[in-house]
């Protein structure tokens, strides 16, 4: 029978590969993970004085001015910045309602006394939908109107923008903030 | 300050493209090594050895085409049995601190079946819907043994081309261990490891509620084991996320060094193999000539694909948002860093994504689509790509042949009436699929009822979603829904016949091409390692991959662009 000993071969080594790839394999990552990476390995957390997580520096959080920093809208379903189900909008760029979106977005900006033009990561949804980063551009417009928030000077705020800058080692031209760090920074400043 | 500085971005991207050339040689000459069993130092060989006692089996043993492509069917359809089995029934299964339920049969017939092609294309949010067992046991098994399957039908087409008067092209088992043993899994463990160090989460714990900060309000994070499949996913041109989002997702692709990295697994392997195949061919320029045409419509690709996102979206522009458009792109990426990695997952049939590209601009967008059109010839998926190629080799050696009246000739070896049905299946069978499907997709109401973007983008959205699935990319549009029972049914349909009707019409013409005798070269034969073969090469791929879509690309993403350029 030319099939029976090339099924029972294949059978065997489908077994084998299985438990190689399948077991061996991702438990030996998660071990090595825990030895060397446990940080990372449970998702960069960050907790407070009291040892409760916060948030990760790594996901981004929904963050609402003027006391704070803003991020990039979120369309993630349920709710923004939904980290049990990541996703962007899909919206193409011909669609109405991506235009009806930014728009919103534009609107809401306006109320807490920003002005354009509108740097386009802070208007768009990311395609996470839990981008932790602003570009600096889109850091520097909030500034006036996070510092007048918080009655300090506007200048402290700009350079505790600066400190936070991250760059992209490849591309050391683009130049964004960690939104989360910044405005744990911004209340460690001691300022009300 | 702003994403994208183009003189910048094309010195990180040449940089970027000539590592990857140098660790493409060095693979390409490690894995001819492999295969061929000529490893110089190899401390698995008692464990390989061993292990072909207990399957029965050993590498003198060499098989037939026929014989090939039995085992390997027969290996891909056990996969598929298993993995369709866990999806249904992963709700009683333990490592499931979610308690997501098991799938629904559509759904698990076109996962299953996605997973096992190498397709990897994703009815599901990895999040929300599978347990971390199906994830490590289901997904990321058939992510190596999908991966490994291409990397097989690979050598042994290599193995066809330049062997000569013998019936046999190489035994399926032993290729299949030594792709794994050698190749993926050694690579696959320092690449997660690398990733872990940057971030990617590898854990069991179930989702987390944090306490939120400044307001945020309380945050529920999923988690799960994703290092070790964020590895294989890249470097076995899966593309199946752990999450939804992909590689968008911070715990996926945290930082830019990940995401050149994640870049650099994903084309490593497709770029090798044409070396590898100047070394078994014992001519290495043959290697070179192939790897010149991918790296030549790779360039063209990313160069096109920079240039549509830089110029932006003219309806934000108008609304005082200049520039690109972000929306559906992450800021740590950068321009560059997203055209990058867009640009070779669909050259190397990946499919993972770290943007979203039913957002991308319209002559953006196109160019995902016309990669994977080409029938993913750029690089390619693990082996697909390759093997493709070799078609494409085949009939543009056939059509000089004709012109300048001459028996077509490839490596010494006459191309015959039966080496053409087999090159024409290979090539043709994806795009065919293409054409019919996408046809039913639109008249039948099930088909409609997925679109998501109204317009000439819904167009895209489904001429997207079947090359994607025929070619085995795994990549989509991902606006449309295709979790409903058309796109689910037929998708599994068209990411199986995509697969195994081409894999093996290009077996049998390795088969067959083993069997020639060589013969002598002349003044009048073809030369084909040098450049004009090349421009050749590369004027009948575009051919044939432009001409049988340019209704589609007219009436979808060009119809769009008009249409954003006259004003909404």
């Amino acid at each position: 029978m030319i099939w029976r000993k090339p099924l029972k071969t294949a059978f065997l080594l489908f077994g084998v590969l299985l438990l190689i790839t399948g077991v061996v394999y991702p438990l030996f990552v998660a071990g090595v993970a825990d030895l060397a990476f446990p940080h990372q390995a449970h998702g960069s957390l960050v907790r407070n004085e009291s040892g409760a997580v916060m948030g990760s520096e790594l996901i981004g959080l929904h963050f609402t001015g003027p006391r704070y920093f803003e991020g990039r809208p979120s369309s993630t379903q349920g709710a923004t910045y939904n980290a049990a189900q990541s996703g962007g909008s899909n919206l193409g760029p011909s669609n109405p309602a991506l235009l009806r979106d930014v728009n919103m977005t534009i609107l809401h900006l306006k109320s807490l006394g920003i002005t354009g033009p509108w740097p386009g990561d802070l208007v768009t949804s990311s395609a996470s939908g839990l981008d932790p980063h602003i570009t600096l551009d889109a850091a520097l417009l909030q500034v006036p109107v996070v510092a007048k928030a918080r009655g300090i000077n506007e200048e402290d705020v700009r350079t505790l923008v600066i400190e936070n800058i991250v760059s992209n080692p490849f591309l050391p031209h683009h130049e964004y903030v960690n939104v989360f760090s910044l405005n744990r920074a911004l209340d460690r400043g001691g300022v009300p | 300050m702003p994403a994208a500085n183009p003189l910048i971005d094309v010195v990180t991207c040449a940089v970027f493209l000539l590592l990857v050339t140098g660790a493409a040689i060095l693979a390409g000459r490690y894995m001819a090594a492999v295969f061929s069993g000529t490893l110089s130092w190899n401390p698995f060989a008692r464990v390989e050895e061993g292990l072909y006692r207990l399957i029965g089996t050993s590498p003198e043993q060499e098989e037939t085409w026929q014989g090939y492509a039995r085992d390997l069917l027969l290996f891909n359809a056990i996969g598929f049995c298993i993995l369709f089995f866990i999806l249904l029934v992963q709700g009683i299964f333990p490592l499931n601190p979610q308690q997501v339920p098991g799938f629904s049969i559509d759904n698990a017939l076109n996962i299953a079946v996605s997973f096992v092609t190498n397709t990897n294309w994703q009815v599901y949010s990895g999040e929300t819907s599978a347990s971390y067992l199906t994830q490590i046991i289901g997904l990321t098994v058939q992510n190596f043994l999908s991966a490994a399957t291409g990397l097989c039908v690979a050598i042994a087409v290599m193995r066809g081309l330049t062997r000569k008067m013998t019936d046999t092209i190489g035994n399926f088992w032993v290729d299949m261990t030594r792709a794994i043993l050698y190749v993926l899994l050694p690579l696959a463990c320092i690449a997660a490891i690398v990733l872990l160090s940057q971030g990617v989460i590898q854990n069991f714990d179930p989702s987390l509620t944090t306490v939120g900060y400044g307001g945020t309000g309380p945050q529920t994070i999923a988690m799960g084991p994703v290092a070790s499949q964020e590895a294989i996913k890249e470097l076995g041109t899966n593309g199946g996320g752990f999450f939804n989002a992909n590689s968008a997702h911070p715990y996926e692709n945290p930082t830019p060094f990940t995401n050149f990295f994640e870049i650099f697994l994903i084309l490593l392997i497709p770029a090798a193999l044409p070396f590898t195949f100047g070394i078994l061919a014992g001519d290495k320029k043959q290697g070179w000539a192939l790897f010149a045409a991918m790296l030549l419509l790779f360039v063209a690709a990313t160069g096109t694909l920079y240039l549509a996102e830089l110029s932006g979206n003219p309806a934000l522009n108008s609304e005082n948002v200049p520039g690109m458009s972000m929306e559906g792109k992450e800021v740590r990426f950068g321009l560059a860093g997203t055209v990058l990695f867009s640009t070779s997952t669909t050259a190397a049939a990946c499919g993972a994504v770290n943007a979203m590209h039913d957002s991308l601009t319209p002559l953006g967008g196109l160019v995902p689509m016309f990669l994977i059109l080409l029938g993913e010839v750029v690089f390619g998926g693990i082996g697909s790509g390759f093997v493709t190629m070799v078609a494409f080799v085949i009939v543009a050696v056939f059509i000089a042949g004709l012109m300048i009246g001459r028996t077509p000739e490839y490596l010494a070896r006459k191309i015959e009436i039966f080496e053409m049905k087999m090159a024409l299946v290979t090539i043709l069978v994806p795009g065919i699929l293409v054409l019919i499907f996408t046809g039913i997709a639109l008249v039948v109401e099930g088909g409609i009822a997925g679109i998501f973007n109204p317009g000439p983008h819904g167009l895209s959205e489904v001429v997207y979603a079947f090359a994607s699935m025929a070619n085995n990319n795994g990549s989509a549009f991902a606006g449309l829904n295709a979790a409903i029972p058309f796109y689910s049914l037929t998708g599994a349909l068209v990411m199986a016949i995509g697969r195994y009707v081409p894999a093996v019409a290009i077996l049998a013409l390795a088969g067959s091409m083993a069997r020639k005798k060589t013969i002598p070269s002349g003044p009048g034969t073809l030369p084909t390692a040098s450049p004009s073969f090349v421009l050749w090469l590369l004027a009948v791929i575009l051919i044939i991959g432009a001409l049988t879509f340019f209704p589609f690309f007219a009436m979808g993403p060009l119809a769009e662009h008009l249409s954003l350029l006259g004003g909404l």
